[in-house]
């Protein structure tokens, strides 16, 4: 079983419209590059100097990789990978 | 007559058009509104804003509508409450409350920022209005999606009081009670805002919502006389109203009704939900989320989306921030409410709280005329309270069993 990786709508343009595509189990880090040879652009989007940008938010199984290992956060077969722009909700 | 440009990346700076975006496409980075300053500098004075109704649409031309406003008529313009008494405790000089515990609706400052979205929402043409809220902004969004006409789909966290959870239900929208806390809800409502085209007013059309919270930073300024004050103490969730609060007073120095900006901002944060705080401490940009654990639900966010401005912001002022404990948040509550006779929500405990830190540190300086920024009502987490009030006196209804009583409330006075 594959690895699911839900898109947000600000990267839907490079997946040809598709809000959920999927990816071999790995790293974080190595998903993104790996999505980056079918969808090209995809992991200039994501990330900057190999880091994940300031501005996004990437969830496995709804945890935040920030509280697991960052970039090197390993995903196995059948886990949820869910990308969320980080400006979304709150407000006071 | 037009005074909104355009949206505008506020990293990359790239432009966008006004739509229910919120996002760059290119690096993510939070769209903002662009004005056009030199428009509204000739048509908005201070003269055309005294004439105007007391509420936060007398500020129209610098929230980001078209047409005229459609939803919160009688929102905003909430008292600003010179505090001599809570002065006279703390020691200082010159203190005010910006008391949003009694704002139109729903009693929290989520009044003026749902009045402001929903208008834009009527404006893209939704009929479904949505949000992801630890409480206020569901009442906010259900209470003004009701009188607007909008079908309304409310998410919350399931573990929220009874209380908070009455207060949204009771306007009958479609309320949504997830297994989770506020950051897995927000992170639900982002998945759900991709597939539905709904106006969430926190997500898609949160460039126009959050414009809404500067009108508390207007209505300070006008309510001082037209005149910045030194120092404004605010709470931080994500820190988006901080932020706003800070923009206000440098678009009314813009456009020129007011001619000086020397403020300082101050966040207020809970200990056990302090991200921001902590990393001004650290003295980093960087912000690591945590997971909340404190009393102040309202502030409970783990993971402030405008947590890195806030920061900018405070900095930029010169200002600081502190958190404070549960203890410290109750304690601040109950000041607030015998001193001033104002009935604060936890996030009201934390920044008074905070501003009492501030002060003992010297952070604050006790000659400033200061602002604290009171953003709901008491009533909304009254639970917290429970056993730590002063006691009740039952008696009987006979004068002997009243004057007993009496001796006792004497004898305690005595002490």
């Amino acid at each position: 079983m594959p690895v699911k990786v839900l898109i947000p709508t600000p990267l839907q343009k490079i997946t040809g419209g598709k809000d959920v595509v999927e990816a071999e189990p790995g790293k974080i880090i190595d998903i993104i590059n790996a999505l980056d040879k079918t969808y090209p652009g995809f992991a200039e989007r994501l990330c900057q100097d190999g880091k994940i940008r300031r501005f996004i938010n990437i969830y496995v199984n709804e945890e935040d990789i920030r509280f697991l290992q960052g970039e090197d956060t390993l995903v196995k077969d059948g886990d949820e990978v869910s990308i969320v722009p980080a400006i979304a909700g709150g407000s006071h | 007559m037009k005074y909104v440009k355009g949206l505008k990346c506020r990293e990359c700076a790239r432009e966008y058009p006004i739509e229910p975006i919120y996002v760059c496409e290119f690096c993510f980075g939070p769209l903002e509104v662009v004005y056009d300053y030199t428009k509204i500098k000739k048509v908005l004075t201070r003269r055309v804003i005294e004439r105007r109704p007391k509420t936060l649409w007398r500020y129209k031309e610098l929230l980001p509508i078209d047409g005229e406003p459609q939803v919160g008529l009688n929102s905003g313009f909430t008292p600003l409450v010179k505090a001599e008494n809570l002065a006279k405790y703390l020691g200082v000089k010159e203190l005010y409350i910006k008391d949003d515990t009694v704002a139109h609706p729903t009693l929290s400052f989520k009044d003026r920022v749902v009045a402001v979205a929903l208008t834009k929402a009527k404006e893209f043409g939704f009929d479904t209005a949505a949000c992801a809220s630890t409480g206020n902004l569901a009442h906010a969004v259900s209470a003004h999606g009701a009188k607007a006409g909008f079908n309304r789909f409310i998410f919350i966290p399931a573990t929220l009081e009874q209380n908070k959870i009455l207060a949204s239900i009771v306007y009958e929208p479609n309320l949504v009670a997830v297994d989770g806390n506020y950051d897995d809800v927000n992170r639900l409502c982002s998945e759900i805002a991709n597939k539905y085209r709904w106006a969430f007013v926190n997500i898609n059309i949160r460039p126009y919502y959050a414009e809404g919270s500067k009108t508390i930073g207007f209505e300070i300024v006008e309510q001082l006389g037209w005149e910045a004050p030194d120092s404004i103490v605010v709470p931080c969730a994500s820190g988006s109203l901080l932020t706003k609060v800070w923009k206000a007073l440098k678009e009314f120095k813009e456009i020129g009704i007011i001619k000086k900006v020397e403020t300082k901002i101050y966040g207020a944060q809970a200990t056990g939900c302090s991200p921001i705080s902590t990393a001004f401490k650290q003295g980093t940009d960087v912000i690591r989320p945590v997971k909340p654990n404190t009393i102040a639900k309202s502030l409970a966010i783990g993971n402030p989306a405008d947590g890195y401005y806030a920061l900018q912001a405070v900095k930029e002022s010169g200002g600081a921030m502190e958190d404070v404990s549960d203890d410290e948040i109750i304690e601040a509550i109950k000041i607030l409410s015998k001193t001033e006779g104002i009935f604060a929500e936890t996030a009201g405990g934390v920044t008074v709280a905070t501003y009492i830190k501030l002060l003992k540190e010297g952070k604050i300086d006790k000659k400033d005329c200061t602002v604290l920024c009171i953003t709901g009502n008491g009533l909304k987490t009254a639970e917290v309270l429970n056993g730590k009030t002063t006691e009740v006196y039952y008696i009987k209804p006979n004068l002997a069993s009243f004057e007993e009583a009496l001796k006792k409330i004497n004898e305690k006075k005595g002490r």
